[in-house]
């Protein structure tokens, strides 16, 4: 199915919206400052709706079906929250309104933050970084400001697991410290020995994911925390598979001493086709005074029967991250998906969430090679070339499209050979993991009878595989009209 | 499913983690049922003044404009809102090609050659344009040249991203002359000049020949920009900007106390190997049909890690989604409408304004024209009469300037755009003659 673009679909003159005529007296605008055409495509309505309409049909998300793409946590987003999102009260609110008119806002922020701070066992959480990869740079700024208040300064190096997603070293690079690259072990953990040769007076500290990208959980964390600490290094957690912990141990009580959430990875609100997310930073007690501003707080004062809530700035804070507070629209939907669930319903998910990935690592095992050999968290990692063949993992996934299912995340983490990662999340039942597997040992079979199939897979989407080399050669980013 | 895998109970699965923090008893509210959670919300949501209870004049950066429903429509579908990063091409060919739609639009809107995909907001979509400045210079340049009226939070945002580098931000605090007197402070160690046109305070910027003078230094000009500005008026791209940012709030999206929104980021072709974040391209399938893929994703942090030009993945997609279906149903025609509303209500309120006793508007130097938004110098403190004006009149009042400039107390920035009736704004106009009297 071939859908045009809006400049193939457009007209002259056509036009969706009639404006109100102007009822105020026209003021001269200025002619030297005047545009000639812009440029945009002019469509009718049912033209645009159609359009797309159209488009979406070509799209897959979870709404659609089973999103096992690993480390993303693909679980399902409440319908409910996407209606208390758009409520008058929090969709059409303006930041920078008074405060004493935006109390119930400033309410379920101080609430969000408090509930983080008590799942994660943190000091304080400060909500403003819009996604995980801003939430880490958040944290490295803290970091460095924290070195150089106490005359630490020297400190210029982090150390980052080969294992660790890209944006940890690249988030490194941007606050201005440099990567020193930490190898995992044969049992996918952290490999202690090298940690403690980069323990000295230089090391700022370390960005942990645990459970780590192999989704297993480091077995040894008290000593590497010990270690960093120790040689008066950091601990930073990378939170982007939280959903394995919830309710199960606190990143804090793990001695912990920053680290992001991902509210649309862990708590439920949508992806939206790469964003918008929220990547809160939750900090131990000596960082807690450099996180961003402003954070929410809850005075002293009370209006009638309500504390009144107001916006500070941490005592030595960085900074600010974004424009205004935040991505206040996700943290409606996480606020209200941790009411949803309480203690009991976050402890559920997470041990759901592992039940499923284990069940799904069990029921592979005997057709694709897994390299660890151990209970995994929320997500693992095996091998994408069926037992036997020379597949590659990049062909089983495209050929999973074809049952019906979105791919796990290809090639990821490095460590592991035609790596296919798979987080199926709590939130997919029995049948739909049987489903899976069913798919996945069929194409195994395939591949072991008749691989071109799977090389030339998928067959039933709407185009088939498509040429990246030539799309970085001919650049072609927006369309010549 | 235990017995699949083996184990009797689900704790088990958990032994990896040390015993003494496992299973720590959380201290959360009880769980609600969706039905009561839903009082609960609607509840809470009642206790913030909407911008839908009555006139608001408040912008600074966050405005109220017309959104068609055709826009929470598309936003609505599941297909769209719950997917992620088309990283598989051949299931994401809707959201793939929506972008490459919207990259096109941003282009022509902003008179650049290469918009990406989307960032965060208009002030991360600033300070990642003053790091590919930063790099374009190769270390040899240190320092960014600010207008002082670039917004105050943005230029925080820039101070932030600054300190993870060797660079420093240069705000000509003491007096503005104007974009061409400032692009003359730029020196062989600067290595971009930043401005936004309309500019904090609603003026419009001559950008003529400031880009000259800007190159001829080696440096990169920066332009913020109000989307709904470019409905009008001639684009940077015109006058030879490097790079182009803007917060995309204005289209499509709702204010939402402050966010998502969407981050606009556009740039001449030179530097599309410095850009940052997802783009999209056009390419074939095996069968020679068109289609779309995220394209020099050797730029981005999966491939290329520390060496990557930005850390960026996770965007605003949705919002770069609303912004199309905006500018698409708004066409060439109303975007241009939408403008011009802005531009006769808010010249109409301030010849208004500007005739009450003790008001003064845009006394501010340069004199410039404005956009969209202005400066009401008071007889009182801004403060006062926005609280007076809420209170007593129902009306959400502009900006108390005093809150992000230092001694501008008396000094309210007032927006009205096509949302605001000439019965609004002669009621905000009676309001301000009482409270001033």
């Amino acid at each position: 199915m071939d859908e045009p673009t809006l400049y193939k679909l457009s007209a002259d003159g056509r036009s969706s919206v009639a404006l109100p005529e102007c009822d105020v007296d026209e003021s001269k605008i200025p002619s030297r400052l005047m545009r000639d055409a812009i440029g945009l495509p002019e469509l009718s309505e049912p033209q645009v709706v159609r359009h797309y309409l159209r488009l979406s049909q070509l799209n897959y998300g979870v709404d659609t079906g089973f999103y096992p793409l690993g480390s993303c946590t693909m679980k399902y987003n409440p319908k409910a929250s996407e209606i208390w999102a758009r409520l008058p009260g929090f969709s059409q609110v303006h930041p920078l309104q008074d405060p004493e008119s935006v109390q119930g806002a400033l309410e379920l922020m101080f609430d969000l933050q408090e509930q983080l701070q008590e799942i994660a066992g943190f000091a304080r959480v400060a909500l403003q970084p819009a996604a995980g990869a801003q939430g880490e740079l958040t944290a490295l700024l803290m970091i460095r400001a924290y070195n150089r208040w106490r005359g630490e300064g020297q400190r210029d190096t982090i150390l980052v697991p080969d294992s660790a997603h890209g944006t940890n070293p690249a988030s490194v690079t941007m606050g201005g410290y440099t990567v020193v690259e930490v190898p995992s072990n044969k049992t996918g953990d952290v490999d202690l020995e090298a940690v403690k040769a980069a323990c000295n007076d230089r090391l700022a500290g370390i960005m942990l994911t645990n459970p780590n990208t192999l989704g297993l959980f480091e077995e040894r964390i008290g000593e590497l925390v010990e270690l960093v600490h120790g040689c008066g290094g950091l601990v930073y957690g990378d939170g982007a598979n939280l959903n394995a912990l919830t309710g199960v141990t606190r990143p804090g009580d793990l001695g912990i001493d920053l680290m992001h959430f991902n509210l649309h990875k862990t708590f439920a609100t949508p992806h939206g086709g790469g964003g918008p997310g929220s990547g809160p930073v939750g900090a131990a007690p000596a960082l807690a005074p450099f996180l961003p501003g402003p954070v929410v707080e809850r005075s002293q004062v009370a209006l009638g029967e309500h504390p009144v809530y107001v916006l500070t700035s941490p005592e030595q804070s960085i900074g600010r991250m974004v424009a205004f507070h935040g991505n206040f629209g996700m943290f409606v939907r996480a606020w209200a998906y941790l009411r949803l669930l309480g203690a009991e319903g976050l402890r559920e998910a997470a041990m759901h969430a592992v039940l499923n990935a284990n069940y799904l690592r069990v029921q592979l095992a005997e057709d694709y090679n897994m390299p660890f050999d151990r209970t995994c968290m929320h997500e693992f990692v095996c091998e994408g070339a069926p037992k036997g063949t020379s597949i590659r993992a990049l062909d089983v996934s495209k050929r999973l499209m074809d049952y019906g299912f979105h791919p796990p995340t290809n090639y990821f983490p490095l460590t592991v050979k035609e790596a296919l990662m798979i987080e199926p999340t709590e939130t997919e039942d029995k049948e739909t993991l049987d489903a899976f597997v069913r798919a996945m040992r069929n194409i195994a079979a395939e591949a072991r009878a008749d691989p071109h199939a799977l090389r030339d897979a998928p067959h039933r989407t709407p185009v088939g595989r498509l040429d990246e080399v030539k799309a970085a050669r001919d650049l072609i980013v927006s369309e010549e009209t | 499913m235990l017995s699949a895998i083996g184990m009797g109970s689900l704790e088990e699965l958990f032994v990896d983690i040390p015993a003494n923090v496992r299973f720590p008893e959380l201290r959360l509210a009880a769980r609600l049922t969706e039905m009561d959670l839903d009082q609960e919300l609607r509840k809470l949501s009642r206790r913030n003044r909407s911008l839908e209870c009555g006139p608001s004049f408040l912008g600074a950066g966050c405005y109220r404009h017309f959104i068609p429903a055709t826009v929470d429509y598309v936003l609505q579908r599941g297909e769209f809102y719950t997917s992620y990063t088309p990283y598989q091409p051949e299931l994401s060919q809707g959201f793939l090609q929506a972008m490459f739609e919207y990259q096109t639009m941003i282009c022509r809107l902003t008179g650049m050659e290469v918009s990406n995909a989307s960032h965060y907001d208009g002030a991360t979509s600033l300070a990642e344009a003053v790091l590919l400045a930063l790099d374009a210079g190769e270390g040899r340049r240190t320092r960014i040249v600010m207008s002082p009226y670039v917004h105050p939070n943005y230029r925080a945002v820039v101070d932030t991203y600054l300190k993870g580098t060797d660079s420093y931000l240069d705000v000509a605090e003491e007096r503005y002359d104007g974009a061409i007197a400032l692009s003359e402070r730029i020196d062989d160690e600067t290595a971009a000049l930043v401005l936004q046109t309309p500019h904090f305070l609603g003026g419009i910027e001559d950008l003529t020949g400031v880009a000259d003078t800007v190159h001829a230094k080696g440096a990169l000009l920066i332009v913020v920009v109000d989307p709904i500005y470019l409905g009008l008026f001639k684009p940077p791209g015109d006058f030879g900007a490097d790079v182009v940012v803007a917060d995309g709030q204005a289209l499509g999206i709702t204010a939402s106390f402050g966010g998502p929104s969407l981050g606009i980021f556009a740039t001449r072709r030179k530097y599309i190997r410095r850009l940052v974040g997802r783009l999209v391209g056009q390419t074939e399938d095996s069968e020679g049909r068109r289609g779309f893929v995220l394209t020099l994703a050797t730029r981005e942090q999966h491939i290329r890690r520390a060496k990557a030009t930005s850390n960026i993945c996770t965007n605003s997609a949705l919002g770069a989604l609303a912004a199309a279906v905006d500018l698409a149903t708004l066409g060439e025609r109303g975007v241009r409408r939408v403008a011009e509303l802005c531009f006769h209500k808010s010249h109409y309120a301030a010849a208004r304004i500007s005739e009450i006793p003790g008001c003064a508007v845009n006394t501010q130097a340069p004199r410039s024209e404005f956009f969209k938004e202005f400066v009401i110098t008071l007889p009182v403190d801004a403060a006062t009469v926005i609280s007076r004006l809420r209170k007593e009149y129902g009306v959400i009042g502009g900006y108390d300037l005093g809150r992000s400039l230092p001694g501008n107390d008396n000094r309210m920035l007032v927006a009205v755009t096509e949302m605001n009736t000439r019965k609004e704004i002669d009621r905000l106009v009676a309001a301000l003659h009482q409270i001033v009297a």
